[in-house]
Order: C-alpha cells, then structure tokens, then sequence
C-alpha cells in the first residue's frame, strides 16, 4: 500500500518504506470491540444465565464509536501508530464492561450507561483533536495561557462542596466533573513548551554546589513556580493522587529535558520531605499510610476489614484465573468500587491472567507513546509525547499500586477503565495527540525536489 | 556520548550531555519498571499471599461461597433430618431441620453465625460441597472453580428408637446410647434438654438472639449429654467389674459363695462399704446374688481381688480412658483412674471415686456383654454419598477391643438377665424377649446432698434367639422431678422403650 513517493531506495536520506499500517488498525480495533462484547456476554451469561439484550447494542455502540475514530485516523492521520487506538478502545471496552457488571450489583445506582455517554464524548474529542490540530506544534503557542486556564480550573472545585473528603469537583446540577484530570494535559504542554525552549540554559548554565549545577533562577523559576502552585492548590484540596502526578511528571520531564540526573534526586528528596511532612500533619493521609503498612491491621484491632484488606481480599480471592465475570464478591469493597477500586474487580474475576493481560496493554501504550516521542524531530512534541505517556504510566503505578497496597492509597482513576467521565474523556484527549504526534512521527518526508539521476538517464 | 543516528543528533542534547533519545528512553524504562512492579505486587498478592488472604476471618469470600448453594442433608433412615432454604441474602441458604430437638444430638448445627458443630461440623467439607471426593474432574474443577453439590450423610440411626428415647425422656435432663452390639452401629442418641438448631442457623439478630438466649440457659439445652459428658456410672459399672473378676480368674462360677466378707472395710481404712439394701449384708455372697442385689460390699471387695492393672485393663476394653473415642464425632473422655490404692480401687470398682462416663460408653459395656465380648467401634455415620446418590464412602463394622472370651461373656450376659428376671431391674422386662441388664444410681454432690444420677444399662434378644442381641442402651437421667430417684425406678423404664422400638421394627 506504500505509495510511490514512498518506496525506499538504498542511500537517499529521508526517505523509508512506510507502511501507513491503517488495516492493521481495523482489525484489531474491531477484535477489541470483539473481546469487549465477549466479556458482555459473559457477564451476562455468569450471572443470569442467558446473554444480555443489550449486547448487540452495546456492541454496536462501541464499535461505531471505534470505526468512527478509526476513519477520522485514516482521514486526518494515516501514518499514525496503528496501536494506539485498538488499546484505547480495548481499555475503555473492558471498564464498561466490569462497570456493568458492577452495575449488577448495586441495582438502583447504574454507572454504564453514563460512562458509555462519557466514552462518546472523548471519542467526539478525539476526533476534535485530530481534525483541529493539524500540527502539534500550534499547541505550544498556547502553553502560557493554557497553564493559567489549567491553574483555574484546579482553584474552581474549592468553591464547590467537597466530596468524599477531597475538593475535587465541579458540581453543576447532576453533573459532576474533575478540573484536575484536564489540568494535567495543559501541564503537560506547559512543561514541554517551557523545557524545549530553555533546556540549554537549565542544562549547563548556573553555579555548580558540590556535584550538582543548579539553574539560574530565571530559568527554572516560571516552571517551579507554576509547578509549586498546582500541587499546592492539589494539597490544599487533599488530592494526593493527582499531587504525585504532577510531581512525578515535573520530575521526568525536568529530566527528560535536561539530562541533569542530579534533579532526579534533589526531587525524590524534596518528595520524600513533601510526603513525611503531609504524613505527619494530614490525619487524612496518616490514616492511609497506615492502611498501606499493615493493611490487615484494622482487622486485628476489631474494626473489620477496611477497603485496602476488602481489595487485596479481591485480589487473591481471583488467584490466576479469576472466577470469571459476575462471580466475584469485589462489591463488598464498597465505596469507589467502580472508580478508584476497579482494578480489584478484575483482579478477582479476571485473575492474575486478565490483571498482566490489561497491565500489558497499558505498557504497550506507555511505550508506543515514548517510542513517538523519540521518534519526532522537534523538541516540543519530543516532549511532549514522553510527557503524555509518562501521565499515562505514573497514572497506573499510582492507582494499582494503590489497591494493590504496593505504595499508600491515593485515589485516583485508572486510565480508561474506571468509572469517571473527566478521566476518560481526559484519556482520549491523551490518545488523539499521541496518534496526531505518531502520524508526524512516521509520516515519510516530503519527496525530495526531483533530481537528475544519473542511473535513471544513462 | 554514543551515535543514535541523524535524528538522535538533530536534536541531540546540550554539549555533551545524552540527548533526548537517551533520556526518554531512559524515562520510559522507567516507566516500564513500574509496571513491571504492579506485576510482581499482583503475583505476590494472587498467588503467593492468596491462600492467607482467602483465609482470613474478616473475608466474607469463603462463607458466602459455602452458602451459595443448599447443603447436603443428614439422613435418618432413607428421609433427610435436615434441609436448605433461601434466605434472600448474601449467604443464599441456610440449614433448615425437621425436628431439630429430635436430632440436635446427632447433628448438631450449622450455622453461619456460629460455625458447625458435630455431624454438620465432621463431615462439613462432603455436606458443604468442597471435599475433593465429591469431584468427578477434580483437576479441572479446580480450574473452572466448579462447585459440587453437598453430599449426604447416612446416618446408623434408628427413627423409632430414637423417638422412643427423647419421648421418654420427656423433660427430665438425661442422655440415652443406644448401640447395634454386633457392628458398633448407634442406634439412638438423645440428650434433653435439647434445642433447635434451627433457630440459629441463619444470620440475623433473630439467630443471634436464639443463640445468646440458649447459651444463657442454665439447664444446658446445647450440651449434648450422650455423648460429650460424664457421669459417675454408680452400679453399672458392677458389670465391668464382675467381667473382670470372671476373666481373670477371681470368680469362677458366678453362682457359687465367694471369699467377700461383711463388712468390708476397705483395705488401708476403717470405712466398711456399704449397701443399700439388707440383703447384701451377710459375707460369702455369690457373684450372682451380689449383681442382682447390687451389693457394694462384694463387688467392691472383688475389685481389688482383680486389682488395680486387670480392673484398669478391663475398663479400657469398653472405651474408658480413650481421648480420641470418634464415632466420627469425638466422645468426651470416660474416666477410669490408672493409679490408686486398694480402697479407691474399690470404691471405682462400684462406680464411684473418680470413675464417670459417657452413656455411650456405658452403652459400649452392655454392647460388649452382648455381643459375646467383642466390644465394637461405636460408629454414627453409615455411608456418605453425593448428591445423586453414588456412594463416596461406606463405613465398615470394626472391632474396638475383644474384653472377654465369649465363655465370660455368657457368664456375665447370665447376670445381666438375673438382675431383669429378679433383681433391681425389674422394670426393664420385655415380654417376648431376653433382656439383661444394670441398675446404677450413682451419689452426687457434697455429702451426697445432690439428686443422684439415676442409669441403667441393658441389653435385649427375642426370647429363644441364638442371635447376637439387636440392641444394647445407658440411660442417665440427671435431674428429675421423681421422688425415688434410681436407676431401675427412672432409667430402666426409657431404655425397655428403646429395646422394645428396636426389637420391634427387627
């Protein structure tokens, strides 16, 4: 399918066979409905015996979406990495699937069918990204404003009640949102618009104490600045969850940028500080530090299990193979089953297997994300895409590692497949400027000026 | 820094320092190990921690599993005692019985609350679904997380002697064994007061509240009396120790006078052992005539003739001293001390001092007389099956011990007759049949102040029968309204109605 212009010839710089891989595309993105619609059907089969009437019309919902997305990638970004989208829509297939299913069991409070509305919306921004930004590099025009818009959006949800302890979200009659999920993606410009233009001078400019050189305060300062004030509006509000995100973020791109490894430690130092202290004086997070070192420990004192012991309960209840979907108890977790504790659901129904099968695909997309960024030529989309992968990476550690009582619970959504329309939307948004940097990445260069041959004109 | 080609150099980093391509290569390894570390945090958790997780008592996982389906029955006969209902919630079933007081001595219980208990607690894993014998495919089950049905359990039981004990009983506190002699069958097992376990089975704060109103209970309804706790044996145990002087030698002809003075005064003391009755007071008494008496004086004297080992050694042949007596459910421990002086040994040989045992064990004495001195393995449970009905197990009649040689044991089946032919035993005849018997009504209580437990333990045959005897019972009766309290007057009449249901349905 490589068109003429593309057929590599041995020695002429620039120019490669690149296959535009769409078909590719197609068919797995229509196997991801195929496994979505499958573990439909078993949810409905476990649990009532029979397969659910809806299963043709969600299928049919998220395969119009998928093919929807995929022809706008064919029109608008036909060299972009063809795995992108299957894993997106494979993710986003399988959270409403376990959300139904969880659906089934807290009758009265059903979460799928808003969560399919959501997953419309992000597709319905996906494609506004790809047919919008027809370059990436527009986006760094509006880094500035951006962060000052992102800073808003944090600051709003402090005028709106607070909601499971964390003032996190925008209440507007029966919607709800979380600013914060959007913020992260204008950070994300922000940091890369910022570093690609001064990453010389934080690199090697500055007075150098003992081993480490530090900036001049005019370089780093701006983007310490907006830095510091987002995780400390994020402290402010006890959204820890997304606090570590942006620290982690500033602290990979920082070094992304910059090469300057001496940052790394100077920023787990400052973390380490940062958590010790919010540890000691946030009763809130002391609580989940606690749960995090001995997780049974509640059990013990007599108060029954709490969330972390239900979900690790969960967890080994699924051993390796799970006990397949509707057959699992993840319900008694309680509270943010569907959200913050998803992973425990498929944990316990899908098993060890299911568990490395989704941990897997998000690795896949992690390292298709920092693959387009090293791939891409300018340094803004560099890293810009690390940047958004890393969102995407940093974003599952902190979650799973969460409900697996790997490091303390922090709350926050797990990319695509927890309940959450902010989230999934967010993740969209991720995914179309992943496909829009990849199409730039791999789209071959522009054929050359036509040159004298001396082998074509013997 | 090392060439990663054009594009690496295009935008390679600032003098010296890795470019971008290194740096966000390193950045997504980074990355990449975090997730690799989900993935060894969910081995970890899923594997290596599961079955402790899965374990522990806060999980809910196990027990809403093991209510997920209806348990299998306990059955009497070729009818279940037992059954399952729907409870509605998130343990689905719970256990149901059909005249739970009937059978709380066989069953016990099995509640989600409380756990189970006896039957329901021995044999949970076949009733529950989870034993692996239930599994055709037991590999493959495991991996599809299949869930057998409950198996059943056939008990020994006898329905009518069954009835026959708890009706006679009534409502006195006391325990009936009942015992097929030739296999070690239990054909009766009955404790009163009983209780529903029923009432208790599920999990809300009714079950809660039956539960704490049954443990108050100072009468004990939730003791099972037959087979978990001891009396004193009083003169039943006279049957073990005539057993004893015969087999060893002591006596030889149970008709003719022995060596027993009067008074007795017990060796090592100035206490002579008394006797109820005037009867006994003479010296020289021949065995029969003290058994049908039950006089103190001549058995106690013709215990330590036996001595400590030999009384000691017979003893145990009918299950005393045996901590692990399982029927499949543990019996409590029936006492018989194994070091004392002459004059505890004589107040043991009548059953007193520090001598108690369970009914069933003094059911296992008369079973052994009957069963020609073979004493079987006492057994409750008769097959386990799965729930189609194919058999998983079939319990085999075993021999416990052999006690006597069948010529003693004709001797001592001779007195056990005497005793019902003419003696304190009267009560217990059948018109019909043969039956032998022991009256034993055992003192209690500081200086005696306390009601006397009133036994009796015997035997029947159909008159003329060559055959082993079908049936052999101990009744204790521990509180009763009675006046005369004793075992021919209280006990003797329960375990007639028992032998008499058995014989009946033979």
């Amino acid at each position: 399918m490589a068109s003429p212009s593309a057929v590599a010839r041995a020695g002429v710089p620039g120019r490669r066979l690149v296959k535009s891989r769409r078909n590719t595309e197609l068919v797995l993105v229509l196997a991801a409905v195929l496994i979505a619609v499958f573990g439909y059907v078993e949810v409905g089969v476990n649990i009532d015996g029979e397969v659910p009437s809806g299963a043709a019309g969600y299928g049919a919902a998220l395969g119009v979406l998928a093919l929807l997305a995929h022809g706008v990638i064919r029109w608008k970004a036909p060299y972009a990495d063809p795995l992108l989208l299957p894993i997106a829509v494979l993710l986003n297939g399988i959270g409403l699937v376990v959300i139904y299913r969880l659906d089934r069991a807290t009758p009265g409070s059903e979460a799928a069918p808003t969560q399919l509305l959501w997953s419309t919306l992000g597709v319905a921004l996906f494609i506004g990204v790809l047919v919008l930004v027809r370059d990436h590099r527009v986006l760094q025009r509006y880094a500035y404003i951006g962060a000052l818009v992102a800073l808003v959006l944090l600051i709003l949800p402090i005028f709106f009640p607070p909601v499971y302890g964390s003032r996190i979200w925008i209440v507007i009659g029966p919607m709800s949102f979380q600013p914060g999920e959007f913020a992260k993606i204008l950070l994300a410009i922000f940091f890369a618009a910022y570093l690609a233009v001064h990453r010389d001078a934080l690199a090697l400019t500055g007075k150098k104490v003992w081993k480490f050189q530090f900036p001049r305060g005019r370089d780093l300062g701006p983007v310490l600045l907006i830095w510091a004030a987002f995780v400390g509006v994020l402290v402010l509000e006890t959204d820890l969850g997304t606090s570590l995100l942006f620290f982690g973020l500033f602290v990979v791109m920082l070094y992304v940028a910059t090469a300057r490894s001496g940052w790394i430690a100077i920023g787990l130092f400052l973390a380490a500080v940062g958590a010790v202290a919010v540890g000691w004086l946030s009763p809130h997070v002391h609580s989940r530090v606690t749960d995090w070192l001995d997780p049974l420990g509640s059990i013990a004192a007599g108060q029954g299990a709490n969330q972390i012991a239900q979900s690790l309960f969960a967890f080994a209840w699924g051993a390796v193979l799970g006990t397949g979907l509707g057959l699992g108890h993840s319900i008694l977790i309680g509270f943010a089953a569907k959200s913050d504790f998803i992973l425990a659901t498929i944990g316990e129904e899908l098993g060890l297997t299911g568990l490395f099968a989704i941990f897997l695909l998000y690795a896949l997309l992690i390292s298709r994300g920092f693959r387009t960024g090293i791939a891409l030529r300018d340094p803004f989309g560099r890293l810009l895409a690390i940047g958004l992968a890393a969102i995407v990476g940093i974003q599952l550690f902190v979650v799973a590692g969460g409900v697996l009582d790997l490091i303390p619970l922090t709350g926050m959504t797990l990319p695509f497949i927890a309940q959450g329309g902010s989230s999934v939307v967010t993740n969209w948004i991720i995914v179309a400027l992943l496909v829009r940097m990849s199409d730039q990445a791999r789209r071959p260069a522009p054929a050359p000026e036509p040159v004298a041959d001396p082998l074509e004109h013997p | 820094m090392k060439s990663r080609g054009p594009e690496a150099r295009s935008t390679g980093g600032p003098q010296g320092l890795p470019g971008i391509s290194t740096t966000g290569r390193r950045a997504g390894t980074f990355c990449l190990v975090l997730v690799l570390a989900l993935m060894g945090q969910a081995t970890y958790v899923q594997v290596f921690r599961a079955d402790s997780l899965d374990d522990n008592p806060a999980n809910q996982r196990e027990t809403i599993q093991r209510y997920a389906q209806p348990r299998g029955n306990i059955l009497v006969g070729a009818d279940p005692v037992t059954g399952s209902a729907p409870t509605g919630g998130r343990y689905a079933y719970k256990r149901t019985y059909t005249d739970g007081p009937m059978w709380a001595a066989v069953t016990g219980y099995s509640s989600q609350t409380y756990g189970n208990t006896q039957i329901e607690g021995v044999e949970d894993d076949l009733l529950s679904g989870t034993d692996s014998r239930l599994a055709s495919w037991a590999l493959w089950d495991e991996i599809t997380r299949k869930q057998n049905p409950g198996g059943d359990v056939y008990t020994t039981l006898n329905n009518a002697a069954q009835q026959a004990a708890m009706k006679g009983l009534g409502n006195q506190t006391g325990a009936v064994a009942a015992i097929e002699p030739a296999t070690g069958r239990i054909l009766a097992l009955a404790s009163t007061p009983s209780y529903d376990p029923g009432s208790f089975a599920g999990s809300s704060t009714a079950d809660q509240d039956a539960w704490n109103k049954l443990q108050a209970d100072k009468n004990q309804p939730m003791l099972n009396r037959a087979l978990r706790q001891i009396y004193p044996p009083g003169s039943t145990f006279k049957v073990v120790t005539a057993a004893a002087a015969l087999a060893n030698g002591v006596v030889t002809d149970i008709d003719a006078p022995t060596s027993a003075p009067y008074p007795f005064v017990m060796p090592g003391t100035t206490t002579a052992l008394v006797n109820d009755t005037s009867a006994c007071d003479t010296p020289g008494q021949s065995l029969d005539q003290a058994m049908v008496n039950s006089c103190n004086s001549v058995m106690g004297y013709l215990g330590t003739q036996v001595g400590l080992d030999k009384m000691v050694a017979m003893a145990q042949n009918f299950g005393f001293n045996d901590a692990k007596l399982d029927t499949p459910v543990r019996a409590a421990r029936s006492n018989f001390d194994t070091a004392m002086n002459a004059s505890q040994v004589a107040l043991s040989s009548i059953g007193q001092y520090d001598t108690a045992a369970t009914p069933l064990v003094m059911a296992m004495v008369a079973a052994g007389v009957a069963n020609n001195g073979t004493v079987m393995y006492p057994q409750l449970v008769d097959k386990l099956t799965k729930s189609d009905g194919s058999s998983v197990q079939v319990m085999q009649p075993a021999g416990y011990r052999q006690a006597m040689s069948p010529t003693v044991a004709g001797q001592v089946q001779q007195l056990m007759t005497d005793v019902v032919e003419t003696g304190t035993g009267r009560s217990a005849r059948i018109s019909g049949a043969t039956v032998g018997g022991k009256t034993g009504t055992a003192q209690q209580g500081i200086d005696n102040s306390g009601i006397p437990y009133a036994w009796f333990i015997s035997w029947a045959k159909p008159s003329g029968s060559n055959q082993v005897p079908p049936v052999a019972v101990a009744v204790v009766i521990a509180d009763s309204n009675a006046t005369d309290v004793t075992g021919g007057g209280l006990a003797a009449p329960i375990a007639r109605s028992v032998m008499q249901a058995v014989l009946k349905g033979n």
